[in-house]
This record gives structure tokens, C-alpha cells and sequence, in this order.
């Protein structure tokens, strides 16, 4: 069932990202290997978004790590724009939990952090561009440390924006936020997405935001981790977590999450 | 606190961020009218003078208990004493030669202790394969108490400059190869990750992400370094030397002249103090960005 509706959403003959039987195991001190995923077969489309929601420590930051290239998987293929990702790409943005700014750079440098590869004037107009569409003109010379919480992670967005990604991959972006600044900046990253057209996969805890930003929520459980189920979510945009039908999805889905 | 009130201590902060050079151009601590938060009233306006209380305190206590003469001043000369000597030392030149002299053994103890804790602790810090190689080798150095290599070095180096200086170099080495690599191996791996997805290599982390996140520690190291490097160099002059403040202490002492004992004391206070500063300036201009206690004065209140 839910493979043919993930053949009807993504029905291109090529997916942006594509996961096949992937598996990933740490070994630990003594060399026992722990399987913290297993067999996650997953296929997203351009300019999608998937939501991965699951019990806590059943493998979400490292499908995404995976993904991101920052870990190769154990086992299976990862393929990113028809090729395999074998490490961290050009066409991968990652916004992390924690903004993770370079603490000795300003604001408009740490943007630029993420475009080495580009002519300076190139960097320049990219960072002005960035920064703006995060609603950060005005503190180019700001120091993190002078940030809130919430234009921390708006730099952190920035930052990944600037190189114009295909895909967006965000592990819980929001998680530290207050509900209002959360709401706020759920709203901001749906209208650059209308506005850019990437590809987003992101993890959350709150089901609302995954019912509310997501195309398709994929539930993972267990240990290894693994998908349970893939729910589409038909709603039309601007949805609020509120409405009726969106929280149906919802207990429907803390539904898969409380069996186990 | 309004909004606005709010938001022109913000716009003030950023501003003094931006322009990095006028931010420093004002001295730390510097006398400022007094604002909430910032404390007021007589000590508030001395500023960093508050740390010229205690030593002047003590000299006038002193001054007092030598003119009523409750110590003999065989044990402790008066302070016009002491002034007179410095001053006496200053005018036939000798002053200045003394202090030079043992300026120069720290710095080049201080210059090559450097170089080989640089060396060495970003080997250790970097490579595990180096660390577990040498670093339990240099551990045990460190065990062996410093004053026990003077003769191992009087007898490789002579007694003259060579041993002095490599003396303290042993002393101006372990502080800072222990703080840089613990820097190195603290940097935060999530800082590396992100390097690693935008694209960045090996030395443009090491460029762009370890250097600048170990320079906190690595100053630390360096002005623990400094400190050992003068305590090193007494004993290297106590031991026998021509020149050097050192010297001039073992001269006060043979030649029964406490005044000069306590002269070339003071001197020692002083130079070393002006040596950290300047380490300690250099520093706080790399390091403006950190988030530490030291930095929060200007958060607001300007
Ligand atoms: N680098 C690592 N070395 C060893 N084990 C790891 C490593 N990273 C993750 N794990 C293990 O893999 C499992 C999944 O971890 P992961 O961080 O992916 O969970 P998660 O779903 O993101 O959890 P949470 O919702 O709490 O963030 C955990 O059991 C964890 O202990
Ligand atoms: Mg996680």
C-alpha cells in the first residue's frame, strides 16, 4: 500500500534521493556491532518534502547523516541526483539541531564559510542575497555569540541556502525554539521552499510541524530502525496543525509510534 | 526595559563589533560614565586602576612600618631605600643591561620552548598515532622535576647562555604543549562536520576550523608558559651568572645589601607583569569573539 503511493508521488523516472535496503551499524568499544537502521527503502521526489518522525534513538540523525554524506551506510545505495553519495555533495544543504556557527566569524563570514569554491564578488552577492531571504540585513557584522537562538538557526539556513541546494536536510531545526518562533520560522522555510524549489527532508518530534510542512511522513521505529509506515499527507497549503484533518494525521501517526 | 530601549543596545553592541578598530582602540575597563549595571561611585571611576591599590596599600604600610622603625631594616629596607637603589642601577646604565640580559634568556627560552610544544602538541593533538606514540614519553618528562636538568645541562651546555636558555625552555614547554593539544583534541566535532559539508579539505579545516578554535587554549598555554619562563630563569641565574637580575639578587645577598635584594624583586614583578600584558593584549585581539565572562563588559552596557 504505501509503496504504491510512494510510486504515485514520486512517478519520475528519477527520484532526487534514493535509499535502497540501507542499513547502518556502529561498533562499539569491543567491536560488537549495533545496528542502529536496517532495510529503509525510500524514494523522494524533486522538490518534495518527507518527514522523518520516530521514537528517540531509532536511527533519524543518522539516515540523515547518510544522506549528508558525513557516514557511509553499512549497507545498500544511497543515490543523491542519480549518483551515489559517497560523501558530502555540492548539491546538499544541512541545516543541524544546533546552528553550529564558527564562533570567531561574523555573521555574513559564516555564510560565506559555505562558498569557498565561488569568486569572491560571487560569495558577496550570495551572502547579501541569503542573508535577506532569512531576514537578516542589518547584522552582516554581528557575532554569534550577539544572536538569539532563533537568528542563530536563521544564519544556520542562510548558510545552506547560499549554495543553492537541490536538497535541504534539516535535523530537528526547530527543536530548540520557543512554539512561537517555531511557527514563525516554519512558515519562512515553506515560503522559500514555494520560492526555490529544493527538495527538503527534515526530522522533528512534533508531529504537527511534520503534518503541517510535509508532503509524505515516513514513521520509523525500533531497533535497528525501520520504516513502520510512509503516511501522504493530502492536505492543501497554508495548513495549520490544528484543523481537523490535519490532526487525525496526527494521532494516526502517534498511533504507529505508541504500539511497540 | 522598552523595546526601543532594547533595541539601541543592540544596535550600539553591533556597532562597536563592526568596527572592530574603534572597539579596541578604547582600553578595557577604561573610565566610563556610570550607567545601570556598571558599578558607580569613587572605585567604579578608577577603572583598571583599581589594581594599583593593593601595591600602593602595601608600600605605604611599609613606608610606615619602616619609619617606625619595627623592622630592622637589615630584614627590610625602607622603600626610599629600594627606589634609590633602582634609581642608582638606572643611572650608571646598569639597569638597563640587567634587565636586557634576562629579558633576552626568557625570550629565547621562551621563543624555542614555543617552537617545540607547537611542534609537538599539534602532532599529538591531530594524530591519535602520534599521540599514543609520544605523548606518554613526554608525560614522563614532565614528572621529572625541572630544577633536576641543570646538570644534566651545565654539563651538555656549559654553564653559560645555552644551558640558561634551554632551562627555560624545558619550564616555557609543558604548559603550552599541554594546552594545545587538549585544544586541538577539544575542538568541536560538529564545527568539523560542518566544514566537511561545504566542501571544505583536510587543511582548510585545519585552517579554517582548528587553528582558530584552538587559540583560546593555545594563549592560555602560552602565558603559563611565560610565567614558568621567569620563575626559570631566577633559578637559572641563582645558580650563577655575570649579569641578569638574578645576579644582582646574589649580589645584594654576598655583598649585604637587602635593598637591592628587594630592588631587583620588584624589578622582576614588573617586567614579568609587562611581559603577560602584552601576551594577554595580543590574545584579546585574536580573541574578541569569545563568549566568556572577560567579554561580556561590553555586551550592553555602552
Ligand atoms: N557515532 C555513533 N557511534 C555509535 N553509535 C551511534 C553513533 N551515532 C548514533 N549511534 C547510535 O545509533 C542509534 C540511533 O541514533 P540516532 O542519533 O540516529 O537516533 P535519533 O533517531 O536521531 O534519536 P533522537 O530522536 O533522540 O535524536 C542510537 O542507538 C545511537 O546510540
Ligand atoms: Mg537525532
Amino acid at each position: 500500500m504505501s509503496d504504491m503511493i510512494t510510486e504515485a508521488r514520486t512517478g519520475r523516472a528519477d527520484p532526487m534521493l534514493e535509499l535502497e535496503g540501507v542499513g547502518k551499524a556502529f561498533a562499539d568499544r569491543s567491536g560488537v556491532a549495533h545496528h542502529a537502521l536496517a532495510g529503509i527503502d525510500l524514494a523522494v521526489g524533486e522538490h518534495e518534502i518527507v518527514a522523518l518522525v520516530g521514537t528517540s534513538g531509532c536511527g533519524k540523525s543518522t539516515l540523515l547523516r547518510l544522506v549528508a554524506g558525513l557516514d557511509a551506510p553499512s549497507e545498500g545505495a544511497l543515490r543523491l541526483a542519480g549518483r551515489p553519495v559517497e560523501g558530502p555533495r555540492s548539491e546538499t544543504g544541512v541545516v543541524f539541531q544546533e546552528p553550529r556557527l564558527m564562533p570567531w566569524l561574523t555573521v555574513a563570514d559564516n555564510v560565506r564559510f559555505a562558498l569557498g569554491d565561488l569568486s569572491r564578488e560571487e560569495q558577496a552577492r550570495r551572502t547579501a542575497e541569503a542573508l535577506e531571504k532569512v531576514k537578516l540585513q542589518g547584522f552582516e557584522q554581528a557575532l554569534p555569540r550577539q544572536l538569539s537562538g532563533g537568528m542563530a538557526q536563521r544564519v544556520a539556513i542562510a548558510r545552506a541556502l547560499a549554495r543553492r541546494p537541490q536538497i535541504l536536510l534539516l535535523d530537528e531545526p526547530f527543536g530548540a525554539l520557543d512554539a512561537f518562533t517555531r511557527r514563525a520560522m516554519q512558515a519562512h522555510l515553506l515560503e522559500l521552499w514555494q520560492a526555490e524549489r529544493f527538495t527538503m527532508v527534515f526530522v522533528t518530534h512534533d508531529l504537527a510541524e511534520a503534518v503541517t510542512l510535509a508532503d509524505r511522513v515516513v514513521v520509523l521505529r525500533g531497533t535497528p530502525g525501520r520504516v513502520v509506515e510512509t503516511v501522504p499527507v493530502e492536505l492543501p497549503r497554508p495548513r495549520r496543525g490544528d484543523e481537523p484533518e490535519a490532526v487525525a494525521l496526527e494521532r494516526h501517526i502517534e498511533g504507529l509510534l505508541d504500539l511497540g | 526595559m522598552s523595546t526601543f530601549e532594547l533595541r539601541s543596545r543592540l544596535a550600539a553592541g553591533l556597532g562597536k563589533r563592526g568596527d572592530r578598530d574603534a572597539s579596541q582602540a578604547a582600553p578595557q575597563g577604561a573610565a566610563v560614565p556610570a550607567s545601570p549595571g556598571r558599578p558607580s561611585g569613587a572605585l567604579g571611576r578608577l577603572g583598571a586602576f583599581k589594581g594599583w591599590l593593593l601595591p600602593l596599600a602595601i608600600v605605604l604600610l611599609w613606608q610606615a612600618a619602616s619609619r617606625l622603625e619595627l623592622v630592622s631594616p637589615q630584614l627590610l629596607p625602607s622603600p626610599e631605600a629600594v627606589i634609590g637603589e633602582i634609581l642608582a642601577l638606572a643611572n650608571s646604565g646598569e639597569l638597563v643591561e640587567h634587565v636586557a640580559v634576562t629579558g633576552g634568556r626568557v625570550f629565547f627560552g621562551f621563543l624555542w620552548g614555543t617552537l617545540a610544544a607547537t611542534l609537538l602538541g599539534t602532532l599529538t593533538g591531530a594524530s591519535t598515532t602520534a599521540r599514543e606514540l609520544l605523548d606518554p614519553t613526554i608525560q614522563a618528562l614532565k614528572a621529572v622535576p625541572s630544577l633536576a636538568w641543570v646538570p644534566l645541562f651545565i654539563l651538555w651546555f656549559g654553564i653559560f647562555e645555552t644551558s640558561k636558555v634551554a632551562l627555560i625552555a624545558v619550564g616555557v614547554f609543558f604548559p603550552v604543549y599541554l594546552n594545545l593539544m587538549a585544544g586541538i583534541r577539544q575542538t568541536d566535532r560538529k564545527l568539523v562536520e560542518v566544514a566537511r559539508v561545504y566542501g571544505l579539505g583536510r587543511w582548510q579545516i585545519a585552517r579554517r576550523v582548528l587553528v582558530p578554535a584552538t587559540l583560546p587554549s593555545y594563549f592560555v598555554g602560552l602565558r603559563g608558559g611565560l610565567a614558568l619562563g621567569w620563575m626559570f630563569v631566577i633559578a637559572a641565574e641563582l645558580m650563577g651568572a655575570s649579569e641578569g637580575l638574578g645576579f644582582l639578587m646574589v649580589d645584594g645577598q654576598m655583598t649585604g645589601r637587602p635593598a637591592l635584594i628587594v630592588a631587583s624583586l620588584i624589578l622582576f614583578a614588573l617586567v614579568g607583569k609587562a611581559s603577560d600584558a602584552l601576551l594577554a593584549g595580543a590574545g584579546s585581539r585574536l580573541l574578541t569573539w569569545q563568549d566568556s565572562v572577560g567579554n561580556r563588559e561590553d555586551a550592553g552596557n555602552v
